[in-house]
């Protein structure tokens, strides 16, 4: 009973941690234009949180690179689970434009499982909420909440 | 007294970039402050290597988002420079236009961003609501928001027609009546006044010293802007750069503000003075395709969903028409640079820099770029010891911090 509360309130106010991962700054300003008064996504509960330790779904800008996947791997683990990884934009997706640069080691599934890829250069708003929204579904087939 | 260790990043909420900063703290007061880099860097400048010089147009827009426009101008004066092209006067301004449009996105983002540092998240909104009328321009006249990609090595890839630019006039004058009415919150509210004003000094000497740039430089009480060098039309427009002398957060702040005004009123100079004429001049190796890509028809139906979810605002006009106006044109003629050239423009954040050696083979030798934010971090570590652990995320927010630029 409980826990079917709980589970309700994950679904109905996923709360989101962003991490920028060696992007070009161009996901990111979208990203947080997602947040600003046009987009709002707080009207439907998505809330934008610094701390991975209170967070449901892990947003990923940009390329991974040999320093920053320790990083992302790290905060990556300090989510709780149930919990959903985005991967926003062509870097995030695969290494975009970059992916033949020395430093880069390719997309954000590299290193950690990716639920879902928003595609784009950058990713617009639109894309970003959507992308959110689809990760929602994963994280309720994996409690087991559809009917 | 004993001294504490505080990691400040590189995931930290103030920050959108992954910057390490290693603050060593006495009771309240930083002491020290050790940056540690190398979070963002991709290797991008050796991609030259592997793409030919037209195509680094699209890397070098890639090292930064937020300014993508200049870098791209500043690459390609470089090459045209190497190359000896002369750029049409119409491109000229037409790069002067989105150049500038870069630079109010940019610093409205900033504003916003800084107020959010301090803990104001409703002037956050309002600036990003601001600027989203910017953005919407450059989508209406680009195809994207935020990377519009219309510099190409002798000119630029897309013309405005008179209706776009009477269009983009309204707006403007929209965007600036809503900034104006955010000045005496940013600039004379007691709360704002109270987190910036004597935090974060930067001596006229230290800030010349310390190699600052942009407005860092210009807050400190040095009028230097690589605009008046006189690159793209700027050369045309009388151009004069903006300067606070407190050296302060406050300062910088005040620098910013005022450049957005001073901006948009360069765009709507540009946009009066500018020649009608083709825009893009011949240069070899431009590629064989020179019609630009006309966007496909599912354009229309973004458009309108976009339109319908701005419904509540104020809307000048309807969009003009995208489809791209007859005048772009680049006639093809064979050839590659050869020898090297050094080329400065603006950016929001001060000072770019680009070295660039060709060899004659369709590769650049090499592509070498001083971003603004490298020339900052010096003064930034400057500023930082003595200060409040609380007042560090203001102070490290006041350079404007670029990462993805610094890194490369």
């Amino acid at each position: 009973m409980l826990g079917n509360l709980i589970n309700q309130g994950r679904i109905k106010s996923p709360w989101v941690v962003h991490f920028d991962c060696g992007s070009c700054n161009g996901c990111d300003i979208e990203v947080l234009a997602c947040l600003t008064p046009l987009y709002d996504i707080e009207r439907f509960g998505i809330l934008n949180i610094g701390n991975p330790k209170h967070a449901d779904v892990l947003l990923v800008t940009g390329t991974v690179n040999q320093r920053n996947k320790h990083v992302l791997k790290n905060i990556y683990d300090q989510m709780p689970t149930p919990k959903a990884v985005i991967a926003i934009g062509a870097c995030g997706c695969s290494g975009g434009v970059f992916r033949e640069a020395y430093n880069v080691v390719g997309g954000v599934d590299k290193v950690i499982p990716v639920d879902v890829y928003v595609p784009g250069c950058p990713a617009r708003p639109e894309a970003i909420i959507d992308g959110v929204v689809a990760a929602l579904e994963k994280v309720k087939k994996l409690l087991g909440m559809t009917a | 007294m004993a001294r504490t260790i505080l990691p400040f990043g590189p995931q930290h909420p103030v920050l959108p970039e992954p910057l390490h900063l290693k603050l060593t703290i006495e009771d309240e007061t930083v002491v020290e402050a050790l940056p540690t880099l190398g979070y963002v860097h991709r290797g991008l400048e050796k991609l030259c290597e592997v793409r030919d010089f037209n195509q680094m147009i699209q890397i070098v827009e890639r090292v930064c988002g937020i300014c993508s426009c200049l870098h791209a101008l500043c690459y390609c004066e470089g090459v045209e420079q190497i190359m000896g092209v002369e750029v049409p006067r119409r491109a000229k301004y037409l790069r002067t236009i989105w150049g500038e449009l870069h630079r109010v996105h940019s610093h409205l983002l900033w504003l916003g961003l800084f107020a959010d540092a301090f803990g104001f998240e409703s002037l956050f909104m309002q600036f990003w609501r601001v600027r989203e009328r910017i953005m919407d321009i450059m989508e209406a006249t680009c195809g994207n928001r935020v990377v519009v990609s219309v510099n190409v090595i002798g000119g630029v890839r897309r013309d405005l027609t008179p209706e776009q630019c009477a269009w983009i006039e309204q707006e403007v004058a929209i965007a600036e009546k809503e900034i104006r009415q955010l000045t005496s919150t940013i600039l004379n509210d007691y709360t704002v006044k109270k987190r910036c004003c004597g935090k974060g000094v930067l001596t006229k000497d230290q800030a010349y010293q310390l190699g600052a740039v942009g407005p860092m430089l210009r807050g400190s009480g040095w009028a230097q802007d690589a605009r008046q060098t006189g690159y793209a039309a700027f050369g045309e427009l009388g151009f004069e750069p903006i300067v606070e002398f407190d050296g302060d957060c406050y300062a910088r702040s005040a620098v910013r503000f005022r450049e957005t005004l001073q901006s948009l009123d360069l765009v709507r100079l540009a946009i009066a003075r500018m020649p009608a004429g083709e825009t893009a001049t011949n240069v070899g190796g431009a590629g064989d395709d020179d019609t630009p890509q006309v966007i496909g028809g599912k354009r229309g139906d973004i458009m309108q969903a976009y339109n319908r979810d701005k419904s509540h605002r104020v809307v000048a006009a309807p969009p003009p028409n995208l489809d791209i106006p007859a005048g772009a044109i680049a006639a093809k003629v064979k050839g590659k640079p050869q020898g090297e050239a050094v080329t400065r423009v603006e950016q929001p954040r001060g000072e770019l820099m680009y070295y660039l050696k060709a060899d004659g083979s369709k590769h650049m030798d090499r592509v070498r770029i001083r971003t603004p934010t490298f020339a900052n971090i010096p003064p930034l570590l400057a500023m930082l010891p003595g200060c409040e652990l609380a007042d560090v995320p203001v102070i490290v927010l006041s350079i404007d911090p670029c990462i993805s630029c610094t890194e490369r």
